[in-house]
């Protein structure tokens, strides 16, 4: 892989997590994350499950609202903020457990991410004609952009609540990059998926990131797609960091070894 | 409509409504056609068709905030009668003119809307349903309390007027009702395409990814009920002057079931839903009071019931039939006979 080439970037932190806690009744998800998020970096995050990788993301796309702890994000705090301003400001993600908008078709679902950057109020929508078609044409070629990045020309107008599962999560990640992020959260984007399925999805991740430059956090559970990709690892275990570095030191690191590696043999 | 071979080259031409000069000569045609009828058709004719517009566009205000949004609504028959009696008022006590007062009764009803939509920002399905019963009574029982719209008597509002010209009959009402409903139409239809309607399915489909994905759910859930209950502000308005009486016994909660009513059979989240929704049950109704006497001469033991009560049976059957067999309503049998049009004469092909 290009990892030579991935090397070779700022190390400014894009997202800064702090002392975060988060507790569900005696349950603690989360246990004092400290967490830098450096622009221009694919991040994966692992971890058991249970660990609190979904539960991490959760508070940085507002989900979630921890305890204790601050997120700041392009320098501005957004810990306590509602979720549509944190997508606003910049923040895409996709679900574990995909959540689209079923009843609408695969280029409605993609049309409706880039709400964000659409203008027009509703009595421009009404009558349509003029500014807010208009503006449908515009954001339509950013979201065949898209589309064709990700290679989902046949099912553009597919509703996609009878779309396979895999075709579903392709739509997810897209649905997350028509947002036009700055920085995209993946939830196990290859999970429950074949490997020929995994490895279209990781050569996806790798193209978003090359054309893009997004900064990709990727939460996963298969291990050495996540060596393969990702500049950096860090690893969770119950609410607790328990290792970052490279791929190659958290491969080595005994304490990962002991925890995640280990129980796999 | 469109014959099978053709596709769209522009995304202007993907997202058109109106594709091809033949659909334009059908639009063109029935929008003729609609102008010409009160030439030749007789009064019941009219009467019917201008009582089927002001529900159209009531329903068409359902459709956007229940079909759409997914935020179920009883109190549509409330902020009609909010928008009958504000127009009311404003002809008969501050002199207003019926033109006025009309976008102002649709922003009134809008507006008390936006407080009955409120428990939606907490409440959802069943519990919402109920909230909004209650804020249909509170509303109701607000309007008859109040001494400005005339207690329990009701008002009788003028008809419009345009210099000389007075609307004081069935007929030139029809023009304005009718008139009305297409400039309505035209603008649910526009929203439902664009930005505002993806966001309202959103909301509907997953409220949570919504929010995530950068949708202010508050704001919209309270413009879906804003559009909706503005809706029904106009056709409360126009129904007041047609009629030249308002009061509280045109607005009842049985009204509210039969809006749901249609815009099941007409298909939830659809336009031309609403109308097939509106047009079926009360072209229904009517077949009920026509047939309830010889209904009632065969069938002895169906007693003194009246056609009101028949027809409300008839409703319910109709009703549960389409939620068995039908759920997704007139406007899904519509979707596949198009579809076969334009994919004739080939059995498959459309990806
Ligand atoms: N909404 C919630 N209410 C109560 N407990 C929760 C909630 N969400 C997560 N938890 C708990 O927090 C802990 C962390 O969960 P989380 O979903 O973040 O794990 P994960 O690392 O994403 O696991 P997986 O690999 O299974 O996705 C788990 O013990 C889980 O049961
Ligand atoms: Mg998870």
């Amino acid at each position: 892989m290009k990892k030579n080439e991935m090397k070779s970037r700022s190390i400014r932190p894009i997202m800064e997590i702090q002392h975060l806690h988060l507790r569900f009744g005696g349950l603690e998800a989360l246990k004092d994350a400290n967490l830098d998020i450096l622009e221009g970096e694919i991040l994966a995050i692992i971890g058991p499950n249970g660990a609190g990788k979904t539960s991490l993301l959760n508070c940085i796309s507002g989900f979630y609202l921890p305890y204790r702890g601050s997120i700041i994000f392009r320098d501005k705090d957004l810990t306590r903020l509602p979720s549509h301003r944190i997508a606003k400001m910049g923040v895409g993600r996709t679900f574990q457990n995909i959540e689209l908008y079923t009843g609408l078709t695969a280029l409605e679902n993609l049309m409706a991410a880039r709400h964000i950057h659409m203008k027009r109020g509703a009595v421009a929508c009404g009558i349509f004609f003029g500014p807010a078609r208009r503006e449908e044409i515009e954001h339509r070629e950013a979201v065949e952009d898209v589309i064709d990045l990700l290679d989902m020309q046949s099912i553009r107008k597919r509703v996609v609540g009878s779309l396979p599962y895999g075709l579903r999560k392709r739509v997810d990640l897209a649905r997350a990059l028509c947002m036009d992020p700055h920085l995209l959260l993946l939830d196990e984007p290859m999970a429950g998926m074949n490997v020929e399925e995994k490895e279209d999805m990781a050569r996806f991740i790798l193209d978003i990131y090359e054309l893009r430059r997004t900064t990709i956090v990727l939460v996963e559970h298969d291990m050495d797609l996540v060596m393969d990709i990702a500049d950096r690892v860090v690893v969770l275990e119950f609410g607790l960091k328990i290792a970052e570095g490279s791929p190659d030191e958290i491969r080595n690191d005994p304490q990962v070894i002991r925890a995640y590696l280990g129980g796999k043999g | 409509m469109r014959a099978s071979g053709i596709f769209d080259k522009t995304y202007q031409k993907d997202i058109a409504i109106v594709r091809s000069w033949q659909h334009w000569m059908l639009l063109l045609g029935t929008i003729a056609f609609l102008f010409t009828i009160p030439l030749f058709a007789s009064y019941y004719f009219i009467n019917l068709l201008s009582n089927i517009f002001v529900t159209v566009i009531v329903v068409l205000g359902l459709q956007i905030v229940t079909g759409y949004a997914g935020q179920i609504s009883f109190g549509q028959p409330a902020f009609m009668a909010v928008g009958a009696f504000c127009s009311a008022v404003l002809t008969l006590k501050f002199g207003f003119s019926f033109w006025l007062a009309l976008p102002l009764s649709g922003i009134a009803a809008g507006v008390v809307g936006i407080i009955g939509g409120a428990p939606s920002l907490r409440i959802k399905g069943f519990y919402l349903a109920m909230a909004t019963i209650a804020i249909f009574y509170v509303t109701m029982w607000v309007i008859t309390h109040l001494k400005i719209t005339g207690l329990a008597q009701g008002l009788s509002p003028p008809p419009p007027k345009i210099g000389n010209f007075v609307f004081d009959t069935d007929e030139r009402m029809y023009y304005i009702i009718m008139i009305a409903t297409l400039i309505l139409t035209f603008f649910a239809r526009n929203l439902v395409r664009s930005r505002m309607g993806r966001i309202f399915v959103a909301i509907r489909d997953n409220d949570l990814a919504a929010e995530v994905m950068g949708i202010n759910l508050y704001y919209y859930k309270l413009l879906a009920f804003f559009i909706s209950c503005f809706y029904a502000g106009i056709a409360g308005s126009l129904l007041g002057h047609w009629y030249m009486l308002v009061n509280a016994e045109q607005f009842t909660l049985l009204h509210a079931l039969t809006y749901i009513g249609m815009i099941i059979i007409g298909g939830l989240g659809s336009i031309p839903g609403a109308y097939f929704g509106v047009i079926f049950l009360k072209l229904l109704d009517e077949l009920m009071l026509f047939s309830s006497p010889f209904l009632v001469d065969m069938f002895p033991w169906l007693g003194m019931g009246s056609a009101a009560s028949l027809s409300l049976m008839a409703f319910g059957l109709v009703l549960i039939l389409f939620l068995i067999y039908e759920p997704r309503g007139l406007a899904r049998r519509w979707e596949i006979f198009k579809t076969s049009y334009r994919l004739y004469p080939f059995r498959y092909g459309e990806q």
